[in-house]
């Protein structure tokens, strides 16, 4: 029973009129497990956490969160799941009209019975987690990218979710902050014992938080394993996509001819003076 | 033709179906969080919306019907006193901004500065996934963004109209005075004489209604803003003439009903 993935998707089939997002989508997501989930863009990465979140409802198939069925739920028990489920956006979605200290007591005063006291410890106990402590009573205007991301990973995590979802953590960073981050996510895990999803396309923040990986190709899980067995991966998609070469079966599919090496153009010929 | 009036009418009921959507699902996570021994919503960002939306429109609001006032009793005085009736001017335009013109006015000036601004900022927040986010946490973001505006707009309107009219009865009394040799006390008892309760219950059931739409259209259609910042300003250009045009139409049908069917 304990063995049970604490998410799980089964033949997930997501459209939005005649686009197909997902289909024939399979996933489990052992605990306290950090995976990764990579694709290219607009492959459905994004769409996946809404899924697991209950944002989104599948067109069929099925979305489980241990036992429960998450489109099945209504919406007070969804909302008592969501609880249980941390999001961090890839621009953070800090609501931009209160400071950081009231962005993180958001979710402990309205859905806690928490005393104020008791809030702010919290509080300053996240923002120590994230080194942001500085930072309580600024605006989410006045915060770097890199500091956003931080603030948002400390909201998610007041609630003490058992599971973590993060879309394009490092997207737009600055390489040290985006280490910053990853180590971050790692600590995080580490600490809280969370189970972790990350939605990202950049390989070497991949690599570097991954315990397992999997790779999302028209609608599907094409492949799916430990950083080593994706590294190693035969698959013609995964080379390609880790690789980042243009010459490929990607860009075949996608009716894109591959990018040629353009050659320098020659100079013109100085003009005499 | 007939393919552009379908489409038309489809938008049409497709709007009003998601506006009486939002309505009935507010009102539900507002169930919900009381049925949890909480508040519907916070009462600190419920004075703040009633700050902003209320006292703040105030000076516009009355500004605007002061000076329609004294144009509409100066243009019905300059008619009624080749006729020696100018003495019912004061109680025309009283009874005028009490039942109609007041809640319209008020209507339209809340529509463009208050429901814009509502508009424009639900919109922006859907844009940066901050409405996504409130609803990832699991705090409802009816009840909590949509909730304390449209209350607190719906129960502002009717004060608002009072100020509305009462500047446009301080204009229409400065003109008594000034061109038709009103006293003020003389204008004041004409006024009095000429309102009568339903006058005053009827601007106040309009008043509320054109709050609620108002609210409500404002709400919507910034929650349902797609494609970033051009996005949130046609949705913004649109939740206006929406609003405007609805609470006109809405006040042809309450004149409607309430002059036939409840006289």
């Amino acid at each position: 029973m304990s063995d049970q993935p604490l998410v799980r998707l089964e033949n997930v089939r997501l459209a939005f009129g005649e686009k197909v997002i997902l289909d024939g989508f399979n996933l489990a997501v052992e605990k306290k497990e950090r995976l990764v989930v990579m694709g290219q863009s607009g492959s459905g990465k994004s769409t996946l956490l809404r899924l697991i979140c209950g944002i989104l409802k599948p067109t069929s198939g099925s979305v489980k969160f241990g036992y429960l069925e998450i489109p099945k739920l209504k919406r007070s028990l969804l909302n008592q799941l969501r609880k249980k489920v941390g999001m961090v956006y890839q621009y953070s979605a800090l609501i931009s009209s209160i400071n950081v200290r009231d962005n993180l007591a958001l979710p402990l005063e309205e859905l806690t019975r928490k005393t104020p006291a008791e809030i702010d410890k919290l509080v300053d106990e996240k923002l120590d987690m994230v080194n942001m402590r500085e930072s309580k009573t600024a605006m989410p205007a006045e915060l770097s990218g890199g500091m956003k991301k931080r603030i948002g990973l400390a909201r998610a995590l007041m609630l003490e979710p058992e599971l973590i979802l993060y879309d394009e953590p490092s997207a737009g960073l600055d390489p040290v902050i985006s280490s910053v981050i990853d180590e971050l996510m790692i600590h995080v895990s580490e600490q809280t014992g969370a189970t972790s999803v990350i939605v990202t396309h950049e390989m070497e923040s991949a690599f570097r938080i991954a315990s397992r990986m999997a790779m999302v190709y028209q609608g599907k899980v094409i492949e799916i394993g430990t950083p080593q067995e994706m590294r190693s991966s035969r698959n013609p998609v995964v080379v390609q996509f880790l690789s980042g070469d243009t010459h490929g079966p990607i860009l075949e599919a996608a009716g894109q001819p591959p990018v040629e090496a353009e050659e320098e153009p020659a100079k013109p010929p100085r003009r005499k003076r | 033709m007939i393919h552009k009036i379908g489409s038309q009418t489809r938008l049409f009921l497709q709007t009003v179906g998601s506006v009486v959507w939002l309505l009935l699902s507010t009102i539900s996570e507002m169930m919900e969080n009381i049925a949890r021994g909480r508040a519907p919503f916070r009462a600190s960002s419920l004075f703040a919306q009633t700050d902003r939306a209320g006292v703040g429109s105030v000076p516009l609001t009355a500004m605007v019907s002061f000076f329609l006032g004294l144009t509409m009793a100066i243009l019905t005085g300059y008619q009624l006193q080749r006729f020696g009736s100018e003495r019912y001017v004061p109680g025309l335009v009283a009874v005028a901004f009490t039942r109609e013109l007041g809640p319209l006015l008020t209507g339209i000036v809340i529509a463009a500065r208050i429901g814009a601004a509502y508009t424009a900022e639900l919109g922006t927040m859907t844009v940066s996934e901050e409405v996504e986010a409130l609803e990832t946490m699991g705090i409802g973001p009816m009840r909590f963004l949509v909730a304390p505006r449209v209350v607190a707009i719906t129960f502002l309107m009717p004060c608002l109209s009072v100020v509305a009219t009462v500047a446009a009865l301080i204009s229409t009394a400065l003109v008594s005075w000034y061109n038709l040799n009103i006293s003020f006390e003389y204008c004041r008892d004409l006024i009095l004489e000429s309102i009568m309760l339903k006058d005053v219950y009827t601007g106040i059931v309009k008043s509320l209604l054109f709050g609620l739409i108002i609210g409500l259209v404002s709400c919507y259609k910034g929650l349902a803003v797609v494609g970033g910042a051009a996005g949130v300003g046609s949705a913004t250009t649109s939740s206006v003439v929406i609003a405007i045009t609805t609470v006109i139409g809405m006040d042809t049908v309450a004149n409607i009903i309430l002059t036939n069917v409840l006289p």
